[in-house]
């Protein structure tokens, strides 16, 4: 064990975990903040993309012991407009993706306020989803400040 | 009145005679177009829960005290656990207890897949679990493997006897044609990959057995598992609020489930029970293979006189036949069909139903052949189809079809095509592909709901349904919100746990809403006749506003039921639609891009236009991956499965979605239910790989005859037309590449 200090949506958080742990399961196991998925957990499907320091991160190849910066997961983007913006569009039908979309989702919108779709493409192509909501996705993104 | 009738039963395309119990349905269908809620545009109720994060998955379950599974799986595609020692597993930190074969429903001694389930330990922790997975000691007998389907049909290793069928005369029609075309057409294995990995959560409480799991069937698992361990169906109760995708994959139980469940009750504790992404690679079900050798008979005014098919479907070590050669004997009327198809029994992982199993394969290689057709008569694509328009499904009347009309609105599309040879250039080729599309999809009794209406005029539906992310609590609710003549956010919908609520059916077979939605329907009509006798003894009108009647109330409620009615009887009740796309095709690299797609769909009346343009946009998109990315690839040797991660099995991102259009018929069904809908989920999957092959052969000419469209197929191909066009200029006649 050793200790881990971090500071998630603004809160900080000093933890005793193995050297190892990634951050995905430091916060779905150790903070409950299970809005993170994990659906491949090799670092592929963009599920469990967090930001450090307002950037994209995969959380699930992310070793918790290394990260420096401020985290924020889909609980600290729950008020975003892009939320509002993904459910007016229909951007969600499983949803076992959406999470991990809406942060990826936030983190280009903060650095590009109107994105154009070629924008969106590029900076979205990590995040699978397998329903196929992409339409809608971009969609939401692209009417995110309505 | 309650009333016992034997009926038959269909689900992804299989039927089966059964006795259910169905009640009256005496409602009149409400007409067609948008109502008041009905077929208007909803965003989806608990879409804020699932866009927050704050949606509970089973895999974001956390019972007190739970334990992680881990399931030791056979590296040999073929062999017998001559010994095994799971004694070293649990001297390891932190296991709890083991299972081997026989101990668990589903780990076995002869392992027929690379990875197939043998044994499993729980441990505190999930990687305490896989670390004593790889400690127990197995010795294995190594058995011949067989992964090749045409040597499996040459050996009889078949699922079942080959499926025969033949009407009219093949023979005399192919012999007295005017032109004869015959291809062997070739589809790949492909993977489900819900993002949400197949798992469940069992715990003991007494001597009920609590189990959360990630289905499409909540009955179905209860059934199942009840069934399998020998207990009542009410001492198993299962629970699924979200689910994250199953595609079909996630009808059964499966042996995860049972492995938590006996662990659980060895160690008196909950245990969880997650396939790893690779897992779901190599254990977890996948659309199966096919090779399809297929010949098509026309007279020169395009009648088709005869269609035959050898079909043989790579079903795996378990899994079932599915009806490939179901489009060849739906989709047109010819009078001379013969088919004949096999179910391969091979070494290789199951097969699991995929989002119209057997008719998306089906339809690639049928409607790939209608166009090779149309070239050789030198007959419009949408022509020919038109001319061989079937009238009836062999001779049973078709409960709606609107095939003809779905075709009228693909013209604007299918016009593009002129536009789009205009753009190709020497090196991007353009051009434009149709493929008709015919699947079920009509659902079926017995689904039950309630509906509870309070003194403030909010009302709840509850059925113990799942939503496996198609939108159906947003469906349900607007059903019945138009039925109590609520606004949409007054009604809500309880589902998810067979403890809280009635028998609800599978949500495979494009059979959810069809299935459902009448049930809701009936069950809201139920309470809105007690509200309005109510309105009578108050000395209001019949049709008052519903909170207004209710809100002297107080604690008293309105509890409405109402039932599935049955499907109309002596009728074929069919999903119809055409896609029309649009690609560029490289023709020096052999990429291949989907430019455009144009979806109409014939599903009878539509509930929620915003979700089931959904619905379509996801099955193209689906479909796109099947056509020209996923590929589930095998070592021929060993048998194991190569592609067992994401990034080399390759789905499709945002940046492969093409512009799509979609559009429904939206009429409703007179004779199916008080709803007149149909199921949506799996027609758009089935018509879009043909209708982008079709495209590639207008665009260069070339045909395709495997799927994925491979850089290496569409060379081929175009090596092929390049050849044959030599060869044609040889003979004298004009190129036409």
């Amino acid at each position: 064990m050793s200790e881990l200090r971090l500071t998630i949506n603004g809160g900080e958080h000093v933890l005793d975990v193995p050297v190892g742990t990634s951050l995905a399961d430091v916060l779905r196991e150790e903070l409950e903040l299970t809005g993170t998925k994990i659906a491949c957990n090799e670092g592929h499907c963009g599920a469990c993309t967090v930001q450090v320091d307002g950037v994209p991160r995969l959380s699930c190849i992310t070793l918790a012991h290394t990260v420096e910066g401020e985290v924020t997961t889909i609980e600290g983007l729950r008020e975003h407009p892009l939320v509002e913006a993904f459910v007016r569009a229909d951007a969600v039908q499983c949803g076992f993706c959406t999470p991990g979309q809406v942060v990826s989702a936030a983190a280009l919108v903060a650095a590009r306020p109107e994105p154009t779709r070629d924008e969106i493409r590029h900076a979205m192509a990590g995040n699978i989803c397998r329903c196929g909501t992409y339409p809608k996705i971009e969609e939401a993104i692209l009417t995110w400040q309505d | 009145m309650a009333r016992l009738i034997r009926t038959e039963k269909e689900v992804e395309g299989r039927f089966e005679e059964v006795w259910i119990v169905v009640e009256e349905d005496p409602l009149e269908q409400w007409p067609a177009g948008p109502l008041a809620v009905v077929g208007r545009p909803a965003p989806r109720q608990d879409a804020p829960e699932r866009v927050r994060g704050e949606a509970r998955y089973t895999a974001d379950i956390k019972l007190p005290g739970m334990l992680h599974a881990a399931v030791l799986r056979s590296p040999h595609a073929h062999a017998h656990v001559r010994r095994i020692d799971l004694a070293p597993a649990l001297t390891l930190p932190g296991v709890r207890a083991a299972v081997g074969p026989g101990e668990a429903h589903g780990l076995e001694e002869e392992a027929g897949f690379s990875g197939a389930p043998v044994a499993a330990v729980a441990a505190d922790t999930l990687a305490q679990a896989q670390a004593a997975v790889e400690a127990v000691d197995v010795e294995w007998e190594e058995l011949e493997v067989v992964v090749d389907p045409d040597e499996a049909v040459k050996r009889g290793l078949l699922r079942d006897e080959p499926r025969r069928r033949e009407r009219g005369d093949v023979e005399r029609a192919l012999a007295g044609a005017d032109v004869v075309v015959e291809t062997t057409y070739r589809t790949q294995t492909v993977l489900h990959n819900s993002l949400e990995t197949h798992q469940a959560v069992c715990e003991w409480q007494g001597d009920t057995l609590h189990v959360y799991i990630s289905t499409q069937f909540i009955w179905g698992i209860r059934q199942a598992v009840s069934e399998t361990l020998g207990l009542p169906e009410d001492k198993v109760r299962v629970v699924c609020e979200f689910m994250g995708g199953g595609f079909g994959s996630k009808n059964g139980p499966d042996e995860y489930t049972y492995v938590a469940a006996e662990l659980a009750k060895r160690t008196g504790r909950a245990v969880r029970c997650a396939l790893t992404r690779r897992e779901e690679h190599t254990s977890a079900g996948n659309r199966n293979a096919t090779i399809q050798r297929l010949r098509a008979g026309a007279r020169s005014d395009g009648t088709i006189v005869a269609l035959v098919g050898e079909f043989t479907n790579s079903v795996g070590w378990s899994g079932w036949n599915a009806s490939t050669e179901g489009p060849m004997w739906m989709l047109y009327d010819c009078e001379n069909v013969r088919t004949v198809t096999y179910g391969a029994q091979l070494n290789t992982p199951p097969m699991k139903a995929f989002r119209a199993p057997g008719f998306v394969e089906g339809t690639f290689g049928l409607e790939c052949l209608i166009d090779e057709l149309a070239a050789r008569l030198d007959v419009d694509p949408l022509e020919l189809r038109r001319r061989n328009y079937a009238g009836s499904n062999e001779g049973t009347p078709y409960s709606s079809k609107n095939l003809e009309e779905c075709y009228r609105r693909a013209e604007p599309h299918w016009e593009r095509r002129h536009e789009a040879h205009a753009r190709s250039d020497a090196v991007w080729k353009r051009g434009v592909g149709m493929a008709s599309q015919i699947w079920y999809g009509g659902g079926g009794p017995p689904s039950y709901a309630w509906v509870r209406l309070g003194s403030d005029g909010r009302a709840t539906v509850i059925t113990a349904m799942q939503d496996i992310g198609t939108g159906t609590r947003t469906a349900m609710a607007q059903i019945a919100a138009e039925e109590l003549r609520l606004p949409l956010e007054n009604v809500e919908v309880v589902l998810g746990d067979s403890a809280r609520g009635p028998y609800a059916s599978i949500s495979a077979g494009s059979s959810t809403t069809p299935s459902m939605g009448p049930a809701v329907r009936a069950a809201a009509a139920d309470a809105r006749e007690q509200v309005e006798d109510i309105a009578e003894q108050r000395g209001l009108p019949r049709d008052a506003p519903v909170e207004e009647v209710v809100s002297l109330l107080e604690e008293s409620q309105i509890l409405g039921k109402g039932a599935r009615g049955p499907n109309p009887s002596g009728m074929s009740v069919l999903t119809f639609g055409v896609h029309v796309v649009e690609v560029a095709v490289d023709v020096e690299t052999g990429e291949v891009v989907v430019e455009r797609v144009a979806a109409i769909h014939d599903v009878g009346r539509i509930v929620n236009p915003l979700g089931a343009s959904s619905q379509v946009e996801g099955g193209i998109i689906q479909g796109i991956g099947h056509t020209l990315s996923e590929e589930r690839l095998l070592d021929p040797e060993t048998g194991r499965v190569l592609t067992t991660s994401l990034d080399a099995y390759r789905m499709p991102t945002i940046a492969d979605v093409p512009e799509i259009v979609c559009e429904f018929v939206d009429r409703p069904d007179e004779h199916l239910t008080n709803l007149g809908s149909k199921g949506l989920g799996e027609p758009p999957i089935v018509p879009i790989a043909a209708a982008i092959a079709n495209a590639v052969r207008d665009a260069t000419g070339a045909d395709v005859h495997e799927l994925p469209i491979s850089r290496e197929e569409m060379l081929r191909a175009l090596r092929e037309a390049e050849q044959q066009a030599r060869e044609k200029e040889k003979r004298g006649a004009p190129a036409t590449v």
